[in-house]
């Protein structure tokens, strides 16, 4: 039991690494897939393809000169990046990232906490990360952050409302809140998609919103808002802003893909005659690259669609996505009442 | 089969990975202080305004609207976490649950329309 304590512990401070380099690397990614995309190089300059790219922002952002205005709230000024940090760096503990190393006969489990109630964990942690923002932009005492801060916290509170709706109906199908165990259902069966196509659809959307990526990129709306909630912010209370939105770009996509489509099985996996932790590790990897498929999304999203003006970001949520998912449950449930799957 | 885990070894990782966050947001931020230079000037201290004189604060009323989203979304939010242990237990409950649900979910339709119809979603 002592030796699984210390193998969570070292678990925990990996995911925790890793969702900060994966998040570094997608801001370079980020850059690269832009100029891209605009028929541009994009960073080349800091190391081959500009991959040191990631470090300097970094060692920037940590020299740079720590500016506090002096009509803002000093304390708070400094505790709203700090939060909004500490939740997106949270979110890791309850994603299965591969079904487990045997190790001496021993099953390591390559997820930090296999909680019953996951989903909900998820959902709390994601949700309350939006005082980090409304925190930061209200005490910055500067009009374009506190209508940044209003219009981030409003969207993401709209947007969270017919996200729970769209994992109601998802938890009606598992049966369970648990991540590990949809993960392992879904080993079983199909991935999960299949059955809630709408609901994943929502689920998407929602969490477009829930990051603050375009097209719901209002809250820093450069052409009107300046940098919206973090107008203020400079050196690495900025970084931590900027990083934690590329974080939880990444723990979403993470989520997706295991809520929706089969976590880290992947097509006939029990086909191929491989076992232990050879499938353990390919496993992973499929993970990973359904991972980056969804993070590719996100970006090719932002650099392709225009940015949605205020009354019709309200109007989508609460209008059409909120009664879809209504309408979504009452669909789930009525299919398995008809399917003969209820007691 | 084996015994089910402690609730101490499940939640003890969440424990561990807010001290791990904290411990790296607290480290960053105490070493972006202490490398950072320290010049600050009067008007380099002041609100940022596009350049323009700062004119009064930003404490100051804004539209009421936000506050109704607030309101709605409390709302309809304890309705979804309402239903939670039910779509959980959804398989067992059957029919009886399914229909006790929607009956629920008629309502909260019903609140959703009349807040539509009163006009309290309209942005202009």
């Amino acid at each position: 039991m002592d030796s699984m304590l210390i193998y969570k512990a070292l678990l925990t401070v990996g995911v925790f690494a890793v969702s900060l380099g994966i998040a570094a690397y997608l801001t370079w990614g980020e850059r690269k897939l832009a100029a891209i995309l605009q028929d541009r190089v994009g960073p080349d300059r800091a190391g081959p393809f500009g991959l040191l790219q990631p470090l300097a922002d970094g060692v920037k952002m940590l020299m740079k000169e720590e500016m506090i205005p002096s009509k803002a709230n000093k304390w708070l000024f400094i505790f709203g990046p700090s939060f909004f940090m500490l939740t997106a760096c949270m979110t890791g503990a309850v994603i299965p990232w591969g079904s487990g190393i045997t190790v001496d006969g021993v099953v390591y489990p390559l997820q930090v906490t296999d909680i019953n109630i996951g989903l909900l964990y998820l959902l709390g942690v994601v949700s309350i990360g939006v005082y980090g923002i409304m925190i930061g932009g209200w005490s910055s005492n500067n009009k374009y952050s506190l209508l940044g801060a209003l219009r981030a916290s409003s969207q993401m509170i709209s947007y969270e409302v017919a996200m729970g709706m769209a994992l109601i109906a998802l938890t009606m199908i598992t049966g369970t809140l648990s991540l590990g165990e949809i993960s392992r259902q879904q080993d079983a069966g199909l991935a999960n998609v299949v059955y809630q196509p709408l609901g994943f659809l929502i689920f998407i959307i929602c969490a477009f919103a829930e990051t603050n990526r375009a097209p719901f990129d209002l809250p820093e709306s450069e052409s009107e808002l300046v940098g919206g909630y973090h107008t203020e912010y400079s050196s690495m209370k900025l970084g931590f802003f900027l990083f934690a939105e590329y974080i939880n770009m990444f723990i979403s996509s993470a989520v997706m893909a295991t809520l929706y489509f089969g976590g880290y099985n992947f097509p006939f996996q029990h086909e191929l005659g491989l076992e232990g932790n050879t499938l353990a590790i390919l496993q992973t990897a499929a993970l990973f690259i359904k991972i980056a498929i969804f993070i590719f999304v996100f970006m090719w999203v932002r650099w392709t669609l225009p940015r949605f003006r205020y009354d019709q970001l309200m109007n989508l949520g609460w209008k059409v996505l909120l009664p879809l998912s209504i309408a979504n449950i009452f669909i789930t449930g009525i299919v398995m009442w008809a399917l003969g799957k209820l007691n | 089969m084996e015994t089910a885990p402690s609730l101490f070894s499940l939640y003890f990782p969440i424990v561990l990975m807010a001290v791990v966050a904290i411990g790296f947001v607290v480290t960053t931020m105490a070493l972006t202080h202490a490398f950072g230079p320290k010049r600050p000037t009067k008007v380099k201290d002041d609100t940022f305004e596009c350049g323009i004189e700062v004119k009064g604060n930003a404490r100051s009323p804004f539209s009421v609207k936000y506050f109704l989203v607030a309101i709605l979304f409390v709302l309809f939010d304890v309705e979804v976490i309402f239903m939670y242990p039910w779509a959980v237990n959804f398989r067992e409950l059957g029919l009886f649950g399914l229909i006790e649900m929607f009956s629920f979910m008629g309502l909260m339709i019903v609140g959703l329309i009349y807040i539509i119809r009163r006009g309290a979603l309209k942005w202009d």
